[in-house]
Order: C-alpha cells, then structure tokens, then sequence
C-alpha cells in the first residue's frame, strides 16, 4: 500500500436522483501521471472534489498518501495542490498577488518554492502587475498551476486543465507536466481530449459515471478486439454511410481527413475496392492501422450501450 | 471553389481592431462563400474572439470593410443580427427553462410568429428524435443533447450564417462526430458555417480553414492545399508550425 499515492474504494455519489459517480475504484501510485479520460458528464469533477475533501462520497473509502478523505481532510488539504475546471483565481488581483496569496495560505513564500515554479512562473513574469483577469486563456492556465504548486505539494489535481486551450497551449502544457512529474509529484489530471491519454502513464476511461477501462494507454490500445482499416476516397461525405452498408462492419468514424473503419473479420483489400468501386468511388485508398484511444473509447462506449 | 461576388456571404476588406495600442486585428482580409463551412482556427489570445465579435455586428472595427450577409456592420448591425445565428458551448440554452420554452423563447426573440414557430418546432422535435422530451428542462438533458439542440435553436430562424464557436468543446467522441454531421447537412442546405475549434481533426471537416496569429491571418485555405504547403502530415502540424512560429 505504500507505493500508492491515492485509492479510491468503491465510491459513488448522487446527487438527488442523479448518480454523479458509482461504484469507482482505481489507484494511483507514487509519482505516477494518471489520466481521468471522459466527456462532460463522466464525474472527472466529482471524483476530484471527493480527493480533496470539497465533497463527501456517499459510499465508499478514498486515501491520499495514506489520508482518509473524511476524516483527515486537513492533512489532505496542506499536501495537495488542485486546479480546479473552472478558473479559480481572483480576477481582481494582479498575477502576482495571485501567487502571494496561494502562498501566505498554505503558510509558505514564492521564495521558498521558487524553484518548482520557476520554468512555469518565468512565462508570465513580465505580467506579473496585470490583472489574472486580464489574461489570456493560456496564461491563466500557467498563473493557476504556479498556484497550484506553491506550497511544493506531494499531489496534484488538475482538473480538464487544458479545456479550451489551443493545440500548442495545449504541448506545452503536457511538457509542463512531465518535468512536474520528474521533480517527484504524483499527478492525476482529466481531460475530454482523447489524445491527451497517450501522454499519461495510466488512465480511467470514464462515461456517465462508470469506468469503461483503466490501463496503461498502450495496453488500452492493444485490447481493441476488431480489425481496424483507414479508409479513403473521392467522396468522403459518401464514404461513411457506404462503409455503414458493408455487410462485416462495426463502425465507420471520420477522424480527420481518413475513415476508420472497423470491421468483424479481416477485409482483403481487393473485397473492399470492389465493394466501394461498385458504389461509385474512385481513388480508394485501404490500410490496415492500429487504433487509438479514441478508436477504443468509442468502441467501450458503445459496448456500454 | 465558387470565388464570384455574388456568393461571397462575409466580406473582410482590411479589418483593423485596436484597444487602445494593442492591436487585436491586424489588417484581416477574407471573403466567406455561401453554403460553406469555414474554419476559424487560432491560438488562445490571437483575436479570433475579436473578429467574431465584429462579424456578429456586436463591435465596430477600427477600421477597414466588413459586410455579412450584404450588411455593413457598422451601420447596420440590426440587420446583421437578424441574418446570423450564433451558438458556443459557454451560451448556449436555459437550463431553467424547458426545450420548447427554450425554442419559443430564441424563435421569438427573431420575431417568428406563432404560427410559424409551432410548425417549425413539431419538425424540430421530430427530426431529433425528442418530442416525447419537450416539456423537460435543459438542465436535465446530458451535455450532447444539449448541444445538438442548441445548435438546431441557433439555425430555427433560417439564417444566412451559422456561427459555432467552439461548439463540441468536453463532447464525447460519438456525439462530437454526430454534430459535425449536422454542421454539413446545414450547409448542405445553404446555410454558411463559420466554426471555431481547438479540435485539430476537426478542422479537416472544414472547406477552408484560416490560422490567426497575433492577429493576423497567416494561412486560408482547404486543408489539403495547407499540409501541402507546410509539409505537414495533419492540420495538427500545419498549425504548430505557423502558431510555434
């Protein structure tokens, strides 16, 4: 039990009629950077506000670094930093009053932990008297985890941190991460985007409050059960719903400017160009891929159903 | 691509936008096609916000041509308004109010008469599938219901132009690709789409794609023409490569 940072036992939460979350179990060891992969909806929030004490579970044990998050909320609260999905700072105080404040309430100084910061607070130093308000969305972001991580916490809770963030906020946000994780913190951190999984040593798959799937992203990955093909051709916009028509499919799903088609049994390339040159398609393009975690959730989701 | 005036439905000539020194548009120059669904990509803080914000006749430029719909947002913001449909995922219904209340409610605002709206809303609730859900709060439906709704509220009145912005943020992957195909059958029907999202896929379903940084407009256009001339593999590349510069 030692080399685990946080357990989660069996707990769910309602909220009146609504089953926020049921029946969830997962663990996160020491320094590990897990994901909690899911759309709105899925409980990635609930699952944090219990972690650090905001909410009580209605059933169920839960444990940061050996800490039970009923009764030892207090021990809980000085060892975690949370970023919640909402920005969380106060619009009103320049950046640095911001960081200030985190500070002198976990009893601590910027000095003190400068060091763990610094790569991140360098970003938005030279704003350091604007408003937090007054940033942008990806300085914000930096400003929040700079206050997240002030008073050097063992854990770390990052709640959709890069929800609405643009692709390249987005890379830098996730190198953030890896360098946090070397400086020994135990990260657990949620997000809608799907390919954010990849980057985490571990993810819950969640929807609807239920865990789909926890593993490492490649083991994820190699579980999908079906043969998977990219498929192009001249008409895309056809394409989908003729693959629908393809007596072995599972699935047909535009991702990007390819199809990924899933199928019950292997296809032979000479079938599918067949199947679709009858249906009018020209410059059909057929490779056998291997999926991704999109390909899997999409896949567990529909199981679910 | 049609490129002759008369179906250029969003004229940008030379857009600037200043807050006090800072220039939040710099110089933009783009013509939108009707029926097509035009990508507007950009990094947090580039200016999109800003130029949306004009197009939806909601700011003044500081300078330079703009027209919607055949409308000078200047002068003629109201009419502007009416052409135009807008939806993103931060304003989308109310959730204290029910489905058909929430349709009432946005098709009156668009001076729809009753009749019309009573028409128009059967159609509605049929063709998603809801009519059993009418009289059910928003803010009891799960978040892709809602955003498929919302979507078909913002384009209830039969505008010109569709803005998303950002619409299938936190959707999960199903829904998010059952939304884009109502984004085409949209503007298979006519109606321009002017999208923003941080979906890199996403931005492949596009006709055309611009890329905003600082400001400016560095790329425009089709997606296969950008990786082609970035080198790039996916529009992911193509748009590290202008936003990292």
């Amino acid at each position: 039990m030692r080399d685990f940072s946080v357990l989660i036992n069996q707990v769910s939460k309602n909220y009146g009629d609504v089953k926020a979350i049921e029946n969830i179990s997962f663990s996160v060891k020491k320094n590990e950077l897990y994901g909690l992969i899911g759309p709105d909806g899925s409980g990635k929030t609930t699952i944090f506000r219990i972690l650090t004490t905001l909410l009580l579970p209605n059933t169920g044990r839960a444990t940061v670094e050996g800490f039970d998050v009923v009764k030892d909320y207090k021990a809980i609260r000085k060892i975690s930093g949370y970023m919640p999905g909402r920005f969380s700072l106060y619009h009103d105080l320049s950046v640095e009053e911001n960081l200030q404040f985190y500070a002198t309430i976990f009893g601590t100084t910027i000095q003190e932990n400068y060091d763990l910061i610094k790569d991140i607070y360098i970003q938005i130093e030279p704003f350091k008297n604007r408003k937090a308000g007054k940033l942008s969305g990806g300085m914000k972001q930096k400003l929040a985890l700079s206050c997240a991580l002030i008073h050097k916490p063992k854990v770390l809770f990052l709640d959709e941190p890069t929800t609405g963030v643009d692709a390249v906020s987005r890379k830098e946000f996730w190198e953030m991460l890896k360098n946090l994780q070397q400086r020994g913190i135990t990260i657990i951190v949620s997000t809608p985007y799907m390919d954010e999984a990849a980057l985490c040593d571990k993810v819950a798959l969640l929807q609807k409050g239920k865990i789909l799937s926890i593993d490492e992203p490649e083991k994820i990955v190699q579980q999908y059960e079906y043969p998977l093909y990219q498929v192009i051709s001249d008409d895309m916009y056809s394409l989908i719903a003729d693959l629908n028509d393809y007596p072995d499919v599972i699935s047909a799903h535009r991702f990007g400017d390819v199809i990924h088609f899933a199928t019950n049994q292997e296809v032979k390339n000479e079938t599918i160009h067949g199947f679709l040159a009858d249906k009018g398609h020209q410059h059909i393009e057929f490779k056998k891929i291997t999926p991704d975690i999109e390909d899997c959730f999409m896949a567990l989701m529909k199981n679910e159903n | 691509m049609k490129t002759n005036s008369e179906n250029i439905i969003i004229k940008v000539e030379n857009l600037v936008k200043k807050f006090g020194d800072f220039v939040a548009n710099d110089n933009l120059c783009f013509n939108v096609d009707e029926g097509e669904i035009f990508g507007f990509l950009g990094a947090n803080g580039a200016g999109k916000t800003t130029a949306i914000k004009i197009l939806c006749g909601l700011s003044a430029p500081t300078s330079g041509n703009v027209e919607v719909a055949g409308y000078d947002v200047y002068k003629q913001t109201e009419k502007v308004k009416k052409n135009i449909g807008y939806m993103s995922q931060k304003f989308s219904l109310y959730e204290n109010l029910t489905i058909k209340e929430n349709i009432r409610f946005f098709a009156g605002i668009y001076g729809l008469s009753g009749n019309v709206i009573k028409e128009r809303m059967n159609e509605l609730l049929e063709s998603l599938q809801i009519t059993h859900l009418k009289d059910t709060l928003i803010s009891s439906l799960p978040l892709g219901w809602k955003q498929k709704l919302a979507f078909s509220i913002a384009i209830f009145h039969k505008p010109k132009i569709v803005f998303l912005d950002e619409p299938t943020g936190g959707v999960d992957p199903i829904t998010r690709r059952q939304f884009w195909n109502m984004i085409y059958e949209t503007a298979r029907s006519g109606i321009t789409v002017f999208v923003t999202t941080h979906y890199m896929d996403e931005a492949e379903y596009c006709d055309r794609v611009s890329i905003m940084v600082d400001g400016r407009i560095d790329a425009l256009d089709t997606p296969s023409v950008l990786k082609k001339t970035y080198d790039a593999k996916n529009m992911d590349e193509v748009f590290l490569k202008l936003a990292r510069g």
